[in-house]
């Protein structure tokens, strides 16, 4: 089936209005049947890239190339790419079966052929029942698989979603993100999807292109982007971190130590990475989870100790602030059952984490 | 209980005088109106009777219903269009052209009825330039025929149009356009299988609004017809200052108040006549 799909490249994509560069020489390789989700905050310039592949905004500068062959200048109706709009956008005065025959009716397909192809597709996004009702009739979940549905009916190129489960309540969007990742496996084609939600981003996609102010800021594999971060906004925006500024004191293969204050701090890196140079300022990132409370005997690459400021149960865990003397506020979560002690405020209590826990990271250029 | 009763009561007392100065200057009037086509000049239905055997009374009938549909059909096309662009336009340029739309509504139609004849007379401006221009030999009989009275109407009519259509078309999502395209259809299949129906029921609105405003016209029609096209409100105003005919002039009238309710009757079934006047949604 991943035949079907097709590969997607943007070679020095820009978007200018007047003096304000929504895209920034933006260039990426989506590979056929791939998964790829842009992340980004709003104003990121995510949605203009997503509307110069659908072809609805004409770039500034560079190209969009499908399989090699340049389709920047295609109208959107020539380009063959399936979307889904943010909110949908059911036609109101048609059926729902109407509303997925219109991409056939358009090309013109004959009328068993397209009856059948309309019945497969409703099948596939479980709404056969809901044929004849129209858009204003069915939920939210229902309105976004009838989009679905429409947007994949005439086999196209590229799934395009733009927001896809945001107008959706939480438990909701999590049973289509479910639904919808089965639904690419099925179909074997290429999606890609826009989204400002991180967990969405995390779960849905193969791979995720990070933006910020126009411009991609990483981008490869959810596990990838999570665990090592480089810079600052994607540690920050993809999860939630700890930063830690120190310089550094000393450095040997695979590891150099900071100084944080008055506490040494040992990081690990790749043997064959460059050393970096002594009395340098670094910066490191260290997610919440991957702080321990250690126990009075027990023993870490990094230890601190410090006080509980605040401290939250969320139910399947403690979410914890300390403050530190040298390394300022450190957020730390921890599974609830099982927590090796009961938080709370004021109480004293040791940190510890490993040398490969922490990754360092660059400080955003702006 | 008693005192919901009373607030009732003080509701009531607030629109009596709203209620009794439309009874006694609206209400009134209209039911001596439709009293008098029954009793002059002599009680009986021989004023309606004239509907079907008079011949001058059908063809004052036949000219306005002929009138009214064709002008009611071109404001409705250069309306459309108007709307069309005028929905798909920027936030700024779309006020220029909705004041530029609303602006003849400000002029005097009697000033407006004017400027028309002086425009289409034998030696207007449109006659002398296809004369210059060598287009014609002969001036045209651009005025006082129902030409005349058409072009007068439909100028007048068209803002009527275009505002029930553009509160439609505004509705419209502009998403659902893009969505059509992105579904592979060409512009012209987006307007006719997305655009047009979705702006459907504002085209009847506007439609029902421009037939039923322009049954009762008089001013346009009495300067651009020239008194040789007789459309039904000059037709009355005729018989009832100049001939003294007040049976045959009130009977007109009522069959144009009844051509009007019918009317909306019929099509409060198709569309939401709040819509019509202006205080839908």
């Amino acid at each position: 089936m991943s035949a079907a799909g097709h590969a997607l490249a943007l070679q020095g994509l820009s978007k200018r209005y007047g003096s304000f560069t929504a895209v920034d020489d933006v260039s990426l390789r989506i590979e056929r049947g791939q998964f790829l989700t842009l992340l980004g905050p709003s104003g990121s310039g995510k949605t203009t890239i997503l509307m110069c592949i659908a072809g609805f905004v004409a770039p500034t500068a560079g190209a969009v190339l499908l399989d090699n062959r340049d389709i920047t200048a295609l109208p959107p109706e020539k380009r063959d790419f399936g979307m889904v709009f943010q909110g949908y956008a059911l036609f109101p005065h048609m059926s729902v079966a109407e509303n997925v025959a219109f991409p056939l009716r358009v090309r013109r397909m004959g009328a068993a052929e397209r009856e059948a192809k309309v019945r497969a597709a409703l099948d596939l996004v479980q709404l056969e029942r809901f044929a004849d009702r129209r858009p204003s009739q069915l939920s939210g979940g229902q309105q976004q698989r009838v989009a679905l549905a429409r947007a994949l009916v005439f086999d196209p190129a590229l799934l395009l979603l733009d927001e896809p489960l945001s107008a959706l309540d939480k438990k909701l969007r999590a049973e289509l993100q479910d639904e919808l990742k089965a639904l690419h496996r099925r179909v074997g084609r290429t999606f890609v999807n826009v989204t400002h939600d991180q967990e969405e981003a995390l779960s849905l996609s193969d791979r995720v292109a990070i933006l910020n102010h126009g411009k991609l800021v990483q981008e490869g594999a959810p596990a990838a982007l999570y665990e090592a971060p480089r810079t600052r906004f994607v540690a920050d925006f993809l999860g939630k971190s700890n930063f830690l500024h120190g310089t550094v004191r000393e450095a040997h293969p695979g590891a150099f130590a900071i100084a944080a204050g008055g506490t040494r701090l040992v990081q690990a890196v790749d043997r064959d990475a460059p050393r970096p140079a002594l009395s340098m300022p670094v910066l490191l990132s260290l997610r919440p989870e991957k702080i321990a409370l250690l126990a009075e005997e027990d023993t870490a690459d990094n230890t601190v100790e410090g006080r509980i400021v605040t401290w939250s149960y969320l139910g399947a865990g403690f979410a914890i602030s300390v403050a530190t003397e040298d390394l300022g506020l450190l957020r730390v979560t921890l599974p609830s059952w099982g927590a090796p002690i009961a938080p709370a405020e004021g109480m004293p209590v040791r940190l510890g984490w490993s040398a490969a826990a922490s990754v360092p990271v660059a400080e955003d250029a702006d | 209980m008693a005192a919901a009763a009373q607030r009732q009561t003080g509701w009531w007392l607030l629109i009596l005088p709203a209620f009794l100065l439309m009874t006694a200057f609206y209400v009134a009037p209209i039911l001596q109106v439709l009293t008098i086509s029954f009793t002059e000049p002599q009680p009986g239905l021989q004023n309606y009777e004239r509907l079907f055997t008079s011949e001058s009374v059908q063809r004052v009938i036949w000219t306005t219903l002929r009138i009214c549909t064709i002008t009611t059909a071109l404001a409705l096309l250069l309306g459309y269009a108007l709307a069309y662009r005028i929905a798909l336009a920027e936030d700024r340029v779309r006020r220029w052209w909705i004041l530029a739309v609303l602006v003849p509504l400000w002029i005097s139609v009697l000033v407006r009825a004017f400027a028309w004849v002086t425009l289409l007379r034998r030696q207007g401006l449109v006659n002398q330039t296809l004369m210059e221009t060598g287009i014609i030999a002969e001036p045209l009989q651009l005025v006082w025929n129902e030409f005349g009275i058409v072009v007068g109407m439909v100028h007048y009519m068209v803002p009527y149009a275009v505002l029930p259509m553009l509160a439609s078309m505004r509705e419209i999502d502009p998403r659902l356009l893009a969505a059509a395209r992105g579904l592979g259809a060409s512009r012209f299949t987006v307007f006719s299988r997305i655009f047009l129906p979705l702006s459907a029921p504002g085209l009847i609105a506007a439609g029902v609004l421009v037939f039923i405003f322009s049954l009762g016209f008089y001013i346009t029609p009495a300067i651009l017809g020239g008194g040789k096209t007789l459309m039904v409100a000059e037709w009355i105003s005729l018989q009832i200052l100049d001939l003294i005919r007040w049976g045959l002039g009130t009977m007109m009238a009522t069959v144009l108040v009844v051509a009007i309710l019918t009317t909306l009757a019929i099509f409060s079934r198709v569309v939401d006549l709040r819509r019509v006047f202006g205080s839908g949604a």
